[in-house]
């Protein structure tokens, strides 16, 4: 199996690969959202690597899950902090692991509840195999092919540890 | 008697009337009174309603939570806030809503409320919200349903009004914050009739709430409230010294029999909340009221309108109270259902 890396060595890398995007799209005041718990810490690594003003949101994607009336509610849901106005905004969606794809679409859905956003750039530190819907992620810190048994486990916030069980 | 204050002695309440509202795994099932559920219970209704206020500050106020849901809303007496609220609470979380109209429904036309039900049954629901002038109707109704369907109570007789209880929970709690051991909370009014009252009291002390207060004339107070913790004031001036929270009642005029009032004029002389009343209490105390109001009756029209007023954020927030309580009954663990079901 492959080795998983540092966390710190793939942020830097990724803070980077996502300065070269901006500005190749000519982003300058991009809003950057993490998805509830890891995507927070990943999302304000890079926050802070890009020196962005505006503070980071915050997204919990519980209510709008694809799973609810499979698994039930979630009893730790944490409210969503997005300013309110983000018409016309460039959003950074930042999550630890790619996985089915499935809580990016819930995250999406739920940030369009919002507003329009221009548009969204997608973020993950590790992107495994296992993909259900046709989403994929424009920065990567690492690809790990995975069979279904194995999940990738990240903890932190301080200090974040990535982990295969 | 002890329990008088806490329950009606109505028959169709039993000893065990709050046991039912839990699953095997302790989570919410129906929501029928605050009597008898957990401090942890009550913050977690809560703590979820406060992730719903954000929802209802979105552009798009939805979020596909029940899709799929059908919830109907059996309002057996009148109501317009706390109907549309359930409503709008439903519509939020996506749920389909039925608003059956008792007085043009079958039920005018002599069908047996089993009856009325077995039919909701038939039609897929997975939820009745029942409001009723018998106290324990929806405690009834929840004995009666077919297994995996919610009964939420939204108000029976003069029994309990636990979702009016829980909002008014989150107003205290947003305006004077998490700890409510240092709190006065006075209760002002026609006590005696009040299901939000007993609720509230339930509630208040569930949470650990310092100092709660009833203040009424002797004929609007129940016998024996003094077990229920709380401290009764016949006379409003010194009950409403020091409050933190003032909480005025409506005067249930349609609910009495009996002279139990001289008149409006004179219950507004001795218990109607004034800017000269008010300012007994804390300078920062909170003015709360349930609704409808019977200005000049209960409380003075500038007050209601106030800068201490947060009557209309009570309404606001029972949306989020009323999103919280549909969605903990309605996402309980999926086999837990299907169990209940067999």
């Amino acid at each position: 199996m492959e080795e998983i890396a540092k966390p710190e060595i793939l942020l830097d890398k990724m803070s980077e690969q996502l300065k070269i995007l901006l500005s190749e799209r000519s982003i300058n005041q991009p809003l950057m959202v993490g998805i509830h718990t890891g995507g927070v810490w990943i999302a304000n690594a890079l926050h802070k690597q890009l020196s962005l003003e505006e503070p980071l949101s915050i997204l919990d994607i519980s209510f709008y899950r694809d799973d609810f009336s499979r698994i039930g509610m979630n009893p730790q849901v944490k409210p969503s902090k997005l300013p309110s106005q983000i018409d016309d905004r460039h959003i950074i969606l930042v999550d630890d692991v790619l996985h089915t794809g499935r809580t990016i679409r819930a995250a999406m859905n739920e940030i369009f509840d919002y507003g329009r956003p221009a548009s969204i750039t997608l973020v993950c530190l590790v992107e495994r195999s296992g993909r259900e819907i046709p989403i994929q992620a424009d920065i990567v810190g690492q690809h790990l092919p995975l069979d279904d048994t194995h999940h990738i486990k990240l903890t932190g916030p301080k200090p974040l540890e990535l982990s295969i069980v | 008697m002890v329990n008088k204050a806490c329950r009606p002695t109505d028959s169709l309440i039993g000893h065990d009337a709050w046991n039912i509202q839990l699953d095997k795994n302790g989570q919410l099932k129906h929501f029928l009174t605050v009597e008898g559920l957990s401090t942890e219970l009550l913050s977690n209704i809560l703590d979820t309603a406060e992730s719903f206020a954000n929802i209802n500050e979105q552009r798009v106020k939805k979020v596909p939570l029940l899709r799929g849901k059908t919830i109907a809303n059996l309002f057996f007496e009148a109501s317009t806030r706390t109907r549309n609220t359930f409503e709008l609470a439903a519509k939020r979380l996506s749920a389909d809503v039925l608003n059956v109209n008792i007085s043009t429904s079958a039920t005018s036309k002599g069908e047996t409320l089993m009856d009325t039900l077995q039919n909701l049954q038939a039609m897929q629901c997975d939820m009745f919200v029942v409001r009723h002038n018998a106290s324990g109707a929806a405690h009834y109704i929840a004995n009666r349903v077919a297994p995996g369907i919610s009964v939420i109570n939204a108000g029976d007789g003069s029994h309990a009004h636990p979702t009016q209880a829980m909002l008014d929970m989150f107003t205290i709690r947003r305006n004077k914050g998490h700890n409510f051991g240092r709190l006065r909370v006075a209760i002002v009014g026609d006590v005696l009739h009040s299901r939000v009252a007993r609720s509230q009291i339930h509630a208040l002390n569930i949470l650990n709430t310092g100092n709660v207060r009833v203040i009424a004339p002797k004929t609007l107070i129940p016998i024996g409230i003094e077990d229920m913790g709380v401290e009764v004031f016949n006379n409003m001036e010194e009950g409403i010294k020091e409050a933190d929270v003032v909480i005025m009642l409506r005067l249930q005029k349609e609910r009495m029999q009996g002279a139990l009032l001289p008149s409006e004029q004179e219950y507004y002389q001795m218990y109607g909340l004034t800017e000269e009343r008010l300012r007994l209490a804390r300078p920062d105390a909170i003015v709360m009221h349930p609704g409808p109001i019977n200005r000049g009756v209960e409380i003075e029209s500038s007050v209601a309108d106030g800068p201490q007023s947060v009557i209309l954020d009570q309404v606001t927030y029972g949306i989020s109270i009323r999103m919280a309580v549909m969605s903990m009954a309605l996402g309980r663990d999926p086999e837990t259902i299907e169990a209940e079901k067999t």
